[in-house]
């Protein structure tokens, strides 16, 4: 069987959360490991990108995932004063928390971005983490959907480099 | 175009048995710049290898991207697999199909769709990698050890062995530290001065060991393998090249009413004078606070006494600025100022005395010659009243953590007052007797059984005194009953604590200190004696309270880091690291104040194209570590994190998200 068969034997109308996890790899990308060698089984909805650091997810790796359609996004580090950088979680906590309020700005539903802290030693709260999000997101819907709703309640602005002014 | 080969693994059936591994080879070899897929049972076994050596050569590939298991796993392996076959290793990534993908889901054809993902993000995220090269830095083969004491001692012994020179850089006139002040050591019962003396004349005899005692560290600069340290080499007011150690000068000096740092008060020292006889260096300093020419000018009875003409009142400060390969930290504990414990009297009462007082009072070196007498009416106390876990486990007074050391050398107190005089009374407050260790708990039954030391299980309330002598009242909580007990002296078992000044010094030298001031470790386990900051590590009691024979392994720990890493042509530094683009670079800094490492410095930049010189930020290769926290804080895009570029992330959340 190859890719398209899959992709064509899934019904169009079975949508399912896309989510995009940034682990960082001394704690949370381990605990996701280590959930894999304990053998806890949680839903395949997660994509993980790893980085050194959660103080290396700048907010537009963000802003990029949900651009391109992403339905939520996790970002896991280590737990304040465990860094292994000594301080990168912290950063990490403080633009996560000026961005959740951005994107409720622009409308999103601030349960599509979740900041946990995961030790490499805590496989069940990694498991748990992913089974809860990817049940919230679901209920919340595509995300694509709620930038639309949401985008009616606010006099659009046309971008002078949106298509249409463009003339295609 | 790069050219990339995919080579999937069945890990037996690990993988296999949820993922359809043909599936995901095939997926694989559709994506774009992928010029060859395969996939095998074992790929990280000999013959996984050299199935992937052969495909490098006979495809021409110029990437490697492995689906296999986590790559904290095996990143290496296939790194160095890459390597042979004429690679840069850094042109390898891996796509974590198993611990993230077969072993956590069920669903034979969602996992195979995840995993085809997941090798879609590797090689979308492999296109983009670039030919990284660790880079050699040199190693200045000299190492400081801050802190003459015993773990101090050790680590400077163990490194100067090894064909190294070490600097022992201690603040007192004389090395030798807390052990030096003890009278006997538990459990042996060994004399702590007839065990540590040797070794602090064969470390002033080593001809690797250079001996900076009275200095300071004022400065550290620069990183693993190249530090420059600043240090203060104090006035002694005695010139070391003439100084011959006689002892006249001091047995003159007529200011003698100076408590004495070494014998915790209890004895009296000179302004001019050696910390203890035996001191190493064994030469006086003056202590100018004290001294009664320095004060008015007037005196210099110890000048005119000196027939080698060493005091030299006009001495000044010496700064000198040294280079240091690596740093070893061993600068000790303090004890508890008892005033916190108003209750039990001390500093009000003489007959209330701290552990470390009671160590000198029964010290034949200390200043009742070894009998012990009751500082108020040197009477020898009858009955004796020990106090434990005075600031230890108490977290009303913010020391919730055990000092380790206490119901040991508390054990060793009754049984020393126990062998010379067998009718002395003793009783113990306890919470828990802590005897952990070698030989430690026959020890303890020893004071109770052998020497019948009564040990009473509870807190004391107060310590007042009554007719001459002091009154106990606490509480025996085996017996639930209030208890009253009469005694001559009462002594503290004082908590350990961290050096007041730790934290300062932890901030010179760019380590971390836990919440009560000890310096912390790299790892708790694995990492024992590392700091996070390369090239500095950590021995004794300045890191967690421990005993004697503790400190002396850590000691001798951080001696074989040090001479492991002295013993390599030169250090490695990983390339994962950040770097600035001047071009773009606005000189805002904002990468210099979230930098967790001080490895960014400004610089001036001749930019090519206006050939204007302007100040930019520059990442110190040997500094940075590699976390990217600068990478994210950059306002102007003009610092990227080598191996984890924007441009790598962003292809590989599109290649996540798309479909």
């Amino acid at each position: 069987m190859s890719q398209d068969n899959i992709e064509k034997d899934q019904p169009a109308a079975a949508w399912e959360p896309n989510i995009v996890g940034f682990l960082c790899r001394w704690c949370s990308y381990a605990g996701a490991d280590f959930a894999g060698s304990s053998r806890m089984e949680y839903p395949p909805n997660v994509r993980v990108i790893r980085v050194p650091c959660s103080g290396r997810i700048d907010p537009l790796f963000i802003l990029k995932a949900f651009q391109q359609g992403a339905d939520g996004v996790l970002v896991s580090g280590c737990h304040p004063g465990d860094c292994h950088y000594s301080k990168g979680n912290y950063y990490a906590r403080r633009r996560m928390t000026l961005l959740k309020k951005m994107l409720d700005f622009i409308g999103y539903h601030p349960k599509r971005l979740r900041l946990e802290w995961i030790s490499a030693a805590e496989a069940r709260e990694f498991a748990d983490v992913v089974r809860e999000m990817v049940a919230e997101v679901a209920t919340l819907g595509p995300a694509a959907n709620e930038r639309v709703e949401n985008a009616g309640q606010v006099a659009p602005t046309p971008s002078p480099l949106s298509e249409e002014s463009v003339g295609r | 175009m790069p050219r990339i080969g995919v080579f999937v693994c069945h890990c037996g059936t690990n993988i296999a048995k949820t993922v359809d591994v043909e599936q995901v080879t095939n997926a694989a070899a559709r994506l774009p710049n992928v010029v060859y897929a395969t996939h095998y049972l074992y790929m990280c076994s000999e013959p996984g290898q050299n199935l992937i050596k052969e495909a490098v050569k006979e495809h021409s590939l110029d990437r490697v991207v492995v689906a296999a298991c986590s790559p904290s796993l095996h990143e290496r392996t296939f790194q160095n697999c890459a390597r042979t076959a004429g690679l840069n290793p850094y042109l390898t990534e891996m796509a974590n199909i198993r611990e993230q993908c077969s072993w956590v889901h069920t669903d034979r054809q969602q996992a195979t769709a995840k995993a085809m993902k997941l090798v879609r993000m590797a090689a979308a995220r492999a296109y983009y990698d670039q030919e990284l090269y660790q880079t050699e830095i040199p190693v200045n083969r000299r190492a400081l050890v801050i802190g003459g004491g015993v773990a101090g001692i050790q680590a400077a012994l163990d490194i100067a062995q090894t064909g190294y020179e070490v600097v022992l850089l201690e603040r007192t006139p004389s090395i030798g530290g807390r052990m030096a002040q003890f009278d006997k050591t538990f459990p042996t019962l060994d004399c702590a001065a007839c065990i540590l003396t040797p070794k602090m004349v064969e470390a002033a005899a080593e001809h690797n060991i250079k001996l900076y005692t009275y200095s300071e560290v004022e400065s550290v600069s620069g990183y693993v393998g190249n530090f420059e340290v600043v240090m203060r080499k104090r006035a002694r007011s005695v010139r070391m090249d003439k100084c011959n150690g006689c002892g006249v000068c001091w047995q003159k000096c007529p200011s003698k009413k100076i408590p004495s740092e070494f014998d915790a008060a209890i004895g009296m020292r000179t302004a001019i004078y050696v910390p203890f006889p035996q001191a190493v260096p064994n030469i006086p300093v003056i202590d100018r606070e004290n001294c009664r020419y320095f004060k008015t000018g007037k005196c210099r009875v110890c000048e005119r006494q000196c027939s080698a003409e060493a005091i030299d009142f006009e001495q000044q400060d010496e700064i000198v600025k040294e280079q240091f390969g690596a740093i070893v930290v061993a600068t000790g504990i303090d004890v508890l100022d008892h005033s916190v414990y108003g209750e039990y009297g001390y500093g009000k009462y003489p007959d209330v005395v701290s552990s470390l007082q009671l160590e000198r009072l029964i010290n034949a070196g200390g200043p009742t010659q070894g009998i012990l007498k009751r500082p108020s009416d040197a009477k020898e106390p009858e009955s004796v009243v020990f106090i434990q876990c005075v600031g230890s486990r108490d977290e009303s007074k913010g020391f919730p953590y055990c000092s380790k050391v206490c119901c040991m050398y508390t054990a060793k107190h009754s049984i020393l007052l126990k062998e010379k005089h067998p009718e002395t009374q003793i009783y113990i407050f306890y919470i828990d007797v802590r005897a952990a260790g070698k030989g430690y708990e026959e020890f303890v039954r020893r004071a109770q059984e052998d020497f019948g030391v009564k040990y009473l299980r509870g807190r004391v309330s107060r310590v007042f005194p009554r007719g001459g002598k002091m009154v106990v009242m606490g509480v025996d909580s085996l017996l639930g009953e209030q208890v009253e007990v009469e005694a001559d002296l009462v002594v503290l078992a004082s908590a350990v604590q961290a050096r007041s000044d730790a934290r300062e010094l932890a901030r010179i030298l760019n380590i971390t200190t836990d919440k009560h001031n000890f310096f912390t470790e790299a790892h708790p386990k694995l990492r024992p004696v590392e700091t996070l900051t390369a090239g500095v590590f950590l021995a004794g009691a300045c890191q967690s309270p421990r005993d004697i024979p503790d400190s002396v392994a850590s000691g001798s720990a951080a001696a074989a880091k040090v001479a492991a890493m002295f013993s390599k042509p030169h250090l490695l530094s990983e390339p994962m690291i950040a770097q600035v683009e001047p071009m773009t670079c606005v000189d805002c800094l904002t990468c210099q104040s979230v930098c967790p490492y001080s490895a960014i410095e400004e610089v001036a930049f001749k930019d090519p194209l206006t050939r204007q010189e302007k100040m930019v930020a520059k990442v110190n290769e040997g500094l940075c570590n590699g976390c990217g926290t600068c990478v994210a804080a950059c306002n102007s895009s003009s610092i990227q994190l080598r191996g984890f570029t924007d441009e790598q992330v962003f292809r590989e959340i599109e290649s996540a998200l798309a479909s």
